[in-house]
């Protein structure tokens, strides 16, 4: 028994292999993540970040190493490689486009019946799981067609949710969104994760919601894995991350600034909360004489 | 007279029989040519269905959309409307539609009954304008998305228009690629004289815009320079918006008591007034 819940081991996966068109997407990534940790991935557009939460849950097969889930290779027996999908849940860029059955109820169902499961469990699996998208039962009884878009992304969720999964991958969950929608949908995934204490992979060009989310991030480039190491760590190196086309949070960048200035804030604050716990007592101290107006926090 | 004139407009989407969705309540809004906006709202407060009125995709249901005073409601008129504004939509997948870079740029132009030699002139022109005329002879798929939004762009910039509807055009896109994209119709903004409508959820994005309007409710909430808006942390914030980091992060720092020279916008702002600040000795200079 394997405290790494996923591992990878040389992982690579070429398209068009053996053709002229060859090219290789994920380049010898050797990579362990731990049970219910809370990975963000990131990467511009065609690091290979796509192609490998695809390996991760078998839609892919490598062209070269291996996957790990729990310890057994996952293409050990191909014939069950749709299990690993049941383990691995994926929830891809606008799920919203995947609902297809008549009510939001059955659409969450879908999973679950899939796997094998009796009628009654697989309602009670959609319901719980559209409490943890924060889905107001009411709705379960609606067309999907019905709801509006963050309603629709919150179900789409839900019926990944629902097939309970040892490892939930999201990609992109919140593009589009507003800014209180994302706001709402990531408190969800969080309490989710804390809750049912699984493992979540999550993709994102945000690099103020994965600063405020993830424990380690995962940081490709070329598609070979970067970096994978705890946000902080990450976050306090902004050159290296910016020469891969990728930044740091706004509020990180201007922390970095400041301690370049001679203060002595973390480089890593990740939220605007933290900097300013830090930036308050010390412009206080730096600049007195003038207490400005009667405001209060 | 206002390039887009907005006079009174109602709107509603027919759910089923008898049953209606009010979107917009009675909006008036106008831009002038030349103008770059950024408009604001959180889903479901009408700016899409806004930004459709303004090349007749959608038809006001009362009041009336002038577009360089023509009225955009009027069938006869709908094709020198959308010579005039271009909408570029999310998903750059969805808007691409030849197999080749310069023959999509084309596909506007050819559509307009442009003479071939011109619409050589015009493809090679909107491809520099959004510097992808190296990939002229690409495949669109094979691009990135900041690349593909480009040459989206560029696809409208070949019809000539004067005005630019983005509807989110960087939602799906890396840091990159949102930055290539702001810089793109910054640029056709300052340099081009073109007209910029930006649909957005970025707040940083909507602060280089020249005027930020915000929408509630199908209703008009704040219009004014981005300074003005942004300034209104709470007010913002009450409506379930935004304000970005560096606007949050001195506002509070602010009301906290600590005495900052103004309220930033941008990160190379808020680090600007910083190094101000801290660059003398802070006694010396905060006695003004």
């Amino acid at each position: 028994m394997s405290e790494w819940i996923l591992e990878t081991k040389n992982l690579t996966y070429q398209y068009s292999a053996g053709t002229p068109f060859e090219k290789t997407a994920v380049e010898d990534v050797s990579i362990r993540i731990g049970k219910g940790e809370f990975i963000g991935v990131i990467g511009h557009t065609g690091s290979g970040k796509s192609t490998l939460i695809q390996l991760l849950n078998g839609l892919l097969r490598p062209t070269r190493g291996q996957v790990l889930l729990n310890g057994r290779d996952i293409w050990q027996e191909p014939k069950k490689i749709r299990a690993v999908r049941f383990q691995v849940g994926m929830v891809f860029q606008y799920p919203e486009y995947q609902l297809f059955e008549e009510t939001v109820l059955k659409d969450l169902m879908f999973g679950p019946k899939n796997m094998g499961l009796s009628d009654e469990e697989a309602a009670a699996r959609a319901r719980e799981a559209a409490a943890f998208t924060g889905l107001r039962p009411e709705l379960l009884e609606k067309s999907p067609f019905e709801l509006s878009g963050g309603e629709k992304r919150r179900a789409a969720i839900a019926g990944v949710i629902a097939m309970d999964p040892e490892v939930l991958i999201l990609d992109e969950p919140t593009a589009g969104l507003d800014p209180r929608g994302r706001d709402v949908l990531l408190a969800q995934i969080t309490q989710y994760h804390k809750k049912r204490g699984n493992t979540v992979l999550l993709v994102s060009h945000s690099m103020e919601d994965i600063g405020r989310t993830a424990g380690r991030l995962l940081v490709m480039d070329h598609s070979r894995a970067a970096m994978l190491a705890p946000t902080k760590e990450v976050f306090a190196k902004g050159e290296e991350l910016e020469k891969m086309g990728l930044r740091v949070p706004q509020i990180t960048k201007i922390v970095q600034e400041l301690r370049a200035l001679g203060c002595p804030v973390d480089p890593s604050t990740l939220t605007v909360d933290d900097a300013l716990k830090q930036l308050i007592p010390y412009f206080k101290q730096k600049l007195p004489g003038k207490e400005a107006g009667p405001h209060a926090v | 007279m206002a390039f887009i004139d907005i006079k009174d407009v109602c709107f509603s989407y027919d759910l089923e029989a008898g049953v209606k969705k009010d979107v917009l309540h009675h909006v008036s809004l106008q831009v002038e040519r030349g103008e770059f906006v950024a408009l604001l709202g959180h889903n479901g407060c009408g700016k899409s269905t806004l930004s459709k009125l303004f090349n007749g995709m959608l038809t006001a249901g009362s009041g009336q959309v002038l577009i360089d005073g023509l009225d955009a409601g009027l069938e006869e008129n709908q094709l020198e409307v959308r010579r005039r504004v271009g909408l570029v939509l999310q998903n750059p997948d969805n808007q691409l539609v030849a197999g080749i870079v310069e023959e999509d740029v084309a596909f506007g132009p050819e559509n307009l009954g442009v003479p071939p030699e011109e619409i050589r002139q015009r493809v090679d022109a909107a491809l520099k304008a959004v510097d992808m005329y190296h990939y002229r002879e690409h495949a669109p798929h094979k691009l990135s998305g900041g690349q593909k939004q480009r040459v989206a762009i560029a696809g409208i910039i070949a019809m000539e228009t004067s005005c630019i509807v983005l509807d989110e055009p960087t939602a799906m896109l890396d840091p990159r690629g949102r930055e290539e994209v702001m810089e793109t119709i910054t640029r056709l903004n300052k340099e081009k004289g073109i007209t910029i409508v930006l649909i957005t959820h970025y707040m940083d994005e909507a602060v280089r815009a020249g005027r930020v309007v915000v929408m509630d409710d199908g209703r008009i909430l704040m219009d004014g320079a981005p300074r003005e808006v942004f300034g209104q942390v709470e007010r913002l914030k009450r409506h379930d918006l935004d304000v970005p980091q560096a606007t949050e992060l001195c506002y509070r720092l602010q009301a906290a008591g600590v005495n900052l020279p103004a309220i930033p916008l941008s990160v190379e702002e808020c680090v600007g007034m910083f190094r101000e600040m801290l660059g003398g000795r802070a006694d010396e200079r905060m006695d003004s």
